[in-house]
C-alpha cells in the first residue's frame, strides 16, 4: 500500500491529546444491531413505543462522542492532528468536521494535519455516512470537542504563568496572556494541556458565530485536493499490500438464483488464475449479504476477469426469473388505481372526488424507472484473515456494517476485525452496503494470511446494484371554481427498501412515505396519503435522496400541472398553497419519522419554503420573455431538513431534443459549514437530477437487468451538461439547526425540468427519463 | 515482455501481451493514479497519453503500448501544460470524490496542447468521453478555461 499519511487510520496504541499520553481504555462493543437492519432507519420506522424516543444522533448506533482526547492530539512541534470519523465519498465531511474543530480550538489549519478513523462508533460515534447527516449530526459535537480542547490549552497556559484563566486566549495556534502579551504555542503546551480535565459539556465556552475564522469563511480547501489532481489519493481500489490476490465474483444473474452446476477447469487453465471459491446464495432476505456465485482468484485483476470469462456455469434463476420491467409497470399502475394503505387522512378526498363532477376531477401518474448508482468506483474491497483476526481495507459508507459482517462470516469478535477506511469513489447510497466486502472476505478465508482484494467490474456493479426503487405515483385532485384544489391523492406503488430486510415485505414504509409524501403542507381541506401493495423482484436500495426523488416527481409536477389548468403563474399558485410562513409540526401530518429528527427542533418551516422558491425565482428571473423554444419550469422540496428550490431553463428544438440552458439551485440548509462544498454539492445534485431525468434507466427482462455498462445505463456527460448552474445559498443562521446537504439538491431537480418542458413546448412528461420530447 | 517509455523511465514487464495497459500501470506496476471506471473506454477515468495522445487505458493492449511513450497522471506534472491544468483544478476546487479527475485531467492537458485557447464545442468533443458522476462538469470546464488563460498569459 503506497505510503500515504492522508489515509493511514490512526495508531491508537502512539495517540494521545499529546504525546506520550495514552487515551483511555479503548472499549468496542458489537452495535446493538446486527448485520440485519443496520440501518436505524428501518428499525425506527416502527419503534416500540414504551421506551423514551431517542433522536437524531442520538438514534442512531453509537450516538456522538465529544471528547477532545479521541478527536484531538497535538504534537511538540505544534501540530494538530485531528480525526475524520467519517468516510470521505465527495462531500468534502473530511475535511469540514475537523475544520469545525479547527475553527473551534484557534488551530491554524495550515498546521493541522487530518487522519482517517478506523470503524470504531464506541470510540467516534456514529460513523454511518448516509442519510445527509454529518455536519447535520456532528457540527454541534465537533464545535464541543474544539471547544474543549481549546479551554485545556488555555487552562495550561494560565497554570504555567500562574494567572487566572480569565487572563489568557487561546488565538491562531497559541495562547496569549493577554495583560503582558506573553504568548505559549500549542505545540509548548500540549503535554501541559494534557494533563488538564476535560472541561464537562456545561463548562464549554463555544465561540459566537462572529468569532469564527474557518466556518463558513470558504478559506479551506479540502484535504485530499491536490493530493486528487496528482493521482497520488488512494481510494479503496487504489489498495495495495506485500503478497496480494486479486478476485472478481460471476454472481447469478437473476436476484435469489443460485449455480446449479460449476465447470472450473478452463477458468484454472487460464495463466495467473489460482483458485476458484464458491460464494453460497443468500438465504431469506437478501439484506446485505453476498448474492452467490463463485470467485475467481488470481495474481493481476485481468486474470481473475479472463478466468471469470471461462467459467461455465448452469444457473438456476429462481423465483425473480420472470421479473420484465414492462410488465411490472402495469402491475404498478393497476396498484395505483385501486385503494392502498392509508397512511395519511383529513376530510374526506374520495367521498369529495365521487361526489364532484367530471370537470373538477384531475388525475395523473408519474413513472420513475429503476436507476443504478453507478460510482466511478465500482465496490472493492480487501481483506486479509490472520489465525484470529481479520483486517478490511476499503472504501464503505458505514465502516462498522462492514466491521459486523465480516466478524460474522469469519466468526470473529467485531473487535478483532480491523475496518481502515479509504477515499470512496462516490457512494450516493450504494456503498451504504457491506456485501462486497462480505464478498471478499468468503474469499479471504479460503486463503489464509493473504490480502484479497475483490473488485467489481462495471459490469457486475450495474447488474447487481442495489437499486433505486421504481414507482408509479398517483395523484387525484378536486379543483375548485378558483382552480385550487380542494382534495389531495397521492398513491405511491413501489418496491419497499423494507423488502431487503424482511422477505415479501410490500408497501412503503413511513421512513419512505415521509419524503415528499405524507409531508405535504399545501393547504388543502381534504387531503390522503396512500401506498400499494407491491413485490420487489430487485434489491432495492437508498439512492441519493431516496424516495423523494419520484415522491418529489410527481407532487411537483402535478402543482404544475393544476396551475397551468387554473390559468395561474406556477410560482404564485404554488406560494398560495404553501400559505403564509408557519412552522408545521410533521405529526399533524401524521409524519412521527421526520427522518428521526425531533419535531420540535425541527418542524416544517414553509417560511423557509418559500424563501428558498423566490430565491430560486430571482436567480433565475421567473417571468422573464424567453425565446422560441425555451422554458423555465420550478420545483421545490424539502427533505433531509434542507429546503430546496430549482428552476431550470431548457431549450427544445424542432427534433424535440432537450438541451438545459441553466439550472438555478436555491437551499436553505441552515448554518453553512463550508459554504463552497455546499455549491458543490448544489451542481452535482444538479446534474445527478439531470442524469436521472433525462437519460437514465434500468429495466429488467427474464429476471435480468438489461444495462451494463456506460453504453447502455446513460449518464449526463460534459456536452450535456448545463453550462450555467447558478447556486443561491439562502438563511444561513446557526440559530437554525443544521439540514443536510448531499441529498436535497437532487429531488426539485427533474420535476422542474419537465415542467420547464411543459413551459417551452406545451407537453407534459410524465416518465423518466425524458431522453428527447416526442 | 514489453517495454514501456513511461513517465520517461522505460519499464520492462512480463505479461501477456493483450493484457491492457491499465492493468500493467495498477496491478504490476503500483501506479494507481489511473483508475478502473468501465474496462470498455466508455468513461474516460483510465486516460493516459501515448506519443501526446489521449488513449484509454483499459482497451489498450500492453503489446500496442510496446515502444511508445506513454505519460500518466503521475508524470503529467513534469509538463508545463500538465502544471497549469493541475493549478487550475485546486483553484477551482473542481474535485468532489475526485476518483474521475486524473482522467479528466489527462484529457484536458491533451486539448490544450492540441488547442490552446478552445472554444465550448471543442471543450465538450474532447472531454465528453470523461463521466463525473459526482457532476463537477462546470468547474471542470471554468478550470480548463482558467488553463488556457494562464497558459497564454506565460504561465509555467
Amino acid at each position: 500500500m503506497r505510503n500515504d499519511d492522508s489515509i493511514q487510520a490512526p495508531d491508537l496504541s502512539r495517540r494521545g491529546f499529546l504525546q506520550g499520553t495514552l487515551l483511555g481504555t479503548l472499549s468496542l462493543a458489537v452495535g446493538a444491531n446486527g448485520v440485519i437492519g443496520v440501518i436505524g432507519v428501518i428499525g425506527r420506522a416502527h419503534a416500540d413505543d414504551d421506551a423514551p424516543k431517542k433522536y437524531g444522533a442520538d438514534s442512531m448506533p453509537g450516538g456522538t462522542v465529544s471528547d477532545p482526547l479521541v478527536f484531538v492530539s497535538i504534537g511538540a512541534d505544534g501540530t494538530v492532528t485531528i480525526v475524520a470519523h467519517r468516510a470521505e465519498m465527495g462531500t468534502g465531511v473530511r475535511t469540514s468536521l475537523p475544520m469545525v474543530v479547527a475553527d473551534e480550538m484557534e488551530a491554524n489549519w495550515d498546521r493541522v494535519k487530518v487522519v482517517q478513523a478506523e470503524a470504531n462508533e464506541t470510540r467516534y460515534g456514529n460513523q454511518n455516512v448516509d442519510g445527509s447527516r454529518s455536519v447535520r449530526h456532528f457540527l454541534m459535537p465537533m464545535r464541543r470537542v474544539g471547544a474543549a480542547a481549546r479551554q485545556m490549552l488555555e487552562a495550561a497556559a494560565a497554570a504555567r504563568w500562574a494567572v487566572p484563566v480569565g487572563e489568557v486566549r487561546a488565538q491562531r495556534h497559541e495562547v496569549v496572556h493577554l495583560p503582558t502579551g506573553r504568548r505559549l504555542p500549542y505545540g509548548e503546551l500540549a503535554a501541559d494541556a494534557a494533563r488538564q480535565p476535560v472541561p464537562a459539556d456545561g463548562t464549554l465556552k463555544l465561540k459566537t458565530p462572529d468569532q469564527f475564522r474557518y466556518i463558513g469563511k470558504d478559506r479551506v480547501r479540502m484535504v485530499d485536493l491536490e493530493a486528487i489532481g496528482k493521482g497520488q489519493a488512494t481510494y479503496g481500489m487504489d489498495v495495495r499490500l506485500p503478497g496480494m490476490v486479486y478476485a472478481v465474483v460471476a454472481r447469478p444473474p437473476v436476484v435469489g438464483g443460485k449455480a446449479r452446476a460449476v465447470r472450473a477447469e478452463k477458468a484454472l487453465a487460464i495463466p495467473g488464475v489460482l483458485k476458484v471459491v464458491e460464494i453460497p446464495p443468500f438465504s431469506g432476505a437478501p439484506a446485505f449479504q453476498p448474492l452467490g456465485g463463485v470467485a475467481v482468484v488470481a495474481r493481476n485483476t485481468w486474470a481473475a476477469m479472463q478466468g471469470r470469462a471461462a467459467l461455465e456455469i448452469d444457473w438456476d434463476d429462481g423465483p425473480n426469473a420472470g421479473y420484465d420491467s414492462a410488465a411490472y409497470r402495469g402491475t404498478l399502475e393497476a396498484a395505483a388505481r385501486k385503494p392502498g394503505k392509508v397512511v395519511r387522512n383529513e376530510g374526506d378526498a374520495p367521498a369529495a372526488w365521487n361526489k364532484s363532477a367530471e370537470a373538477q376531477r384531475y388525475a395523473a401518474e408519474y413513472y420513475v424507472p429503476h436507476l443504478a448508482h453507478a460510482s466511478m468506483e465500482p465496490p472493492v474491497a480487501t481483506v486479509r484473515v490472520s489465525g484470529k483476526s481479520a483486517e478490511v481495507w476499503t472504501s464503505i459508507q458505514n465502516p462498522v456494517a462492514a466491521q459486523t459482517a465480516v466478524a460474522k462470516r469469519l466468526k470473529l469478535e467485531p473487535k478483532d476485525v480491523r475496518v481502515n477506511v479509504l477515499l470512496l469513489g462516490g457512494g450516493f447510497g450504494r456503498k451504504s452496503k457491506p456485501d462486497f466486502v462480505d464478498e471478499a472476505a468468503i474469499v479471504a478465508q479460503a486463503m489464509p494470511g493473504t490480502p484479497v482484494k475483490l473488485v467489481w467490474t462495471r459490469e457486475d456493479d450495474i447488474h447487481h446494484d442495489y437499486l433505486h426503487t421504481v414507482s408509479v405515483e398517483r395523484l387525484e385532485a378536486v379543483v375548485g371554481k378558483d382552480g385550487r384544489p380542494q382534495t389531495w391523492l397521492h398513491r405511491s406503488a413501489a418496491p419497499t427498501i423494507g423488502s431487503l430486510f424482511t422477505q415479501g415485505a410490500k408497501g412503503q414504509q413511513l421512513f419512505e412515505s415521509g419524503m415528499s409524501a405524507i409531508n405535504m403542507p399545501y393547504r388543502i381541506p381534504n387531503v390522503r396519503v396512500e401506498t400499494a401493495e407491491v413485490e420487489a423482484h430487485a434489491r432495492i436500495g437508498w439512492f441519493r435522496s431516496v424516495a423523494n426523488i419520484p415522491h418529489a416527481f410527481a407532487a411537483q409536477c402535478f402543482i404544475a400541472e393544476l396551475a397551468h389548468r387554473a390559468g395561474k403563474d406556477h410560482k404564485q399558485f404554488a406560494l398560495d398553497l404553501i400559505g403564509p410562513a408557519r412552522k408545521i409540526d410533521p405529526r399533524t401530518m401524521a409524519d412521527t419519522w421526520n427522518y428521526t429528527e425531533s419535531p420540535e427542533r425541527y418542524p416544517y418551516d414553509t417560511g423557509r419554503l418559500r424563501d428558498v422558491i423566490e430565491a430560486a425565482a430571482r436567480g433565475a428571473r421567473w417571468g422573464r420573455k424567453l425565446p422560441r423554444g425555451h422554458g423555465l419550469g420550478l420545483a421545490f422540496c424539502y427533505s433531509f431538513m434542507s429546503y430546496t428550490a430549482t428552476v431550470v431553463e431548457v431549450a427544445v428544438n424542432d427534433k424535440g431534443e432537450v438541451q438545459v440552458v441553466a439550472v438555478d439551485m436555491a437551499m436553505d440548509c441552515g448554518p453553512q459549514i463550508n459554504p463552497e462544498r455546499i455549491r458543490a454539492q448544489m451542481e452535482g445534485g444538479a446534474i445527478m437530477g439531470l442524469s436521472l431525468a433525462l437519460t437514465s434507466e434500468i429495466s429488467f427482462e427474464k429476471g435480468r437487468v438489461k444495462q451494463s455498462n456506460f453504453h447502455d445505463y446513460e449518464v449526463l456527460r460534459h456536452h450535456a451538461s448545463p453550462r450555467v448552474i447558478r447556486t443561491h445559498l439562502v438563511n444561513g443562521s446557526h440559530d437554525t439547526p443544521p439540514g443536510g446537504v448531499g441529498e436535497p439538491p437532487v429531488p426539485p431537480v427533474a420535476p422542474a425540468l419537465c415542467n420547464a418542458i411543459f413551459a417551452a413546448t406545451g407537453k407534459r412528461i410524465r416518465s423518466l427519463p425524458v431522453r428527447t420530447v416526442a | 515482455m514489453a517495454r514501456l517509455q513511461l513517465n520517461g523511465q522505460i519499464k520492462e514487464v512480463d505479461v501477456p501481451g493483450d493484457t491492457p495497459l491499465l492493468w500493467v500501470l495498477r496491478d504490476e506496476l503500483g501506479m494507481t493514479g489511473t483508475k478502473f471506471g468501465c474496462g470498455m473506454a466508455l468513461c474516460g477515468a483510465c486516460t493516459v497519453h501515448m506519443d501526446g495522445s489521449p488513449i484509454r487505458a483499459c482497451i489498450t493492449a500492453v503489446s500496442a503500448a510496446d515502444g511508445h511513450a506513454i505519460t500518466t497522471i503521475e508524470g503529467v506534472e513534469a509538463d508545463r501544460v500538465g502544471r497549469a491544468v493541475q493549478k487550475a483544478w485546486v483553484e477551482n476546487n473542481v474535485a468532489q470524490c475526485g476518483y474521475c479527475q486524473a482522467g479528466q485531467i489527462m484529457s484536458a492537458v491533451s486539448l490544450l496542447k492540441a488547442t490552446p485557447a478552445p472554444n465550448e464545442r471543442q471543450i465538450d468533443e474532447a472531454m465528453s468521453g470523461n463521466i463525473c458522476r459526482c457532476g463537477t462538469y462546470p468547474r471542470i470546464r471554468a478550470a480548463i478555461k482558467q488553463a488556457a488563460g494562464d497558459l497564454a498569459k506565460g504561465g509555467k
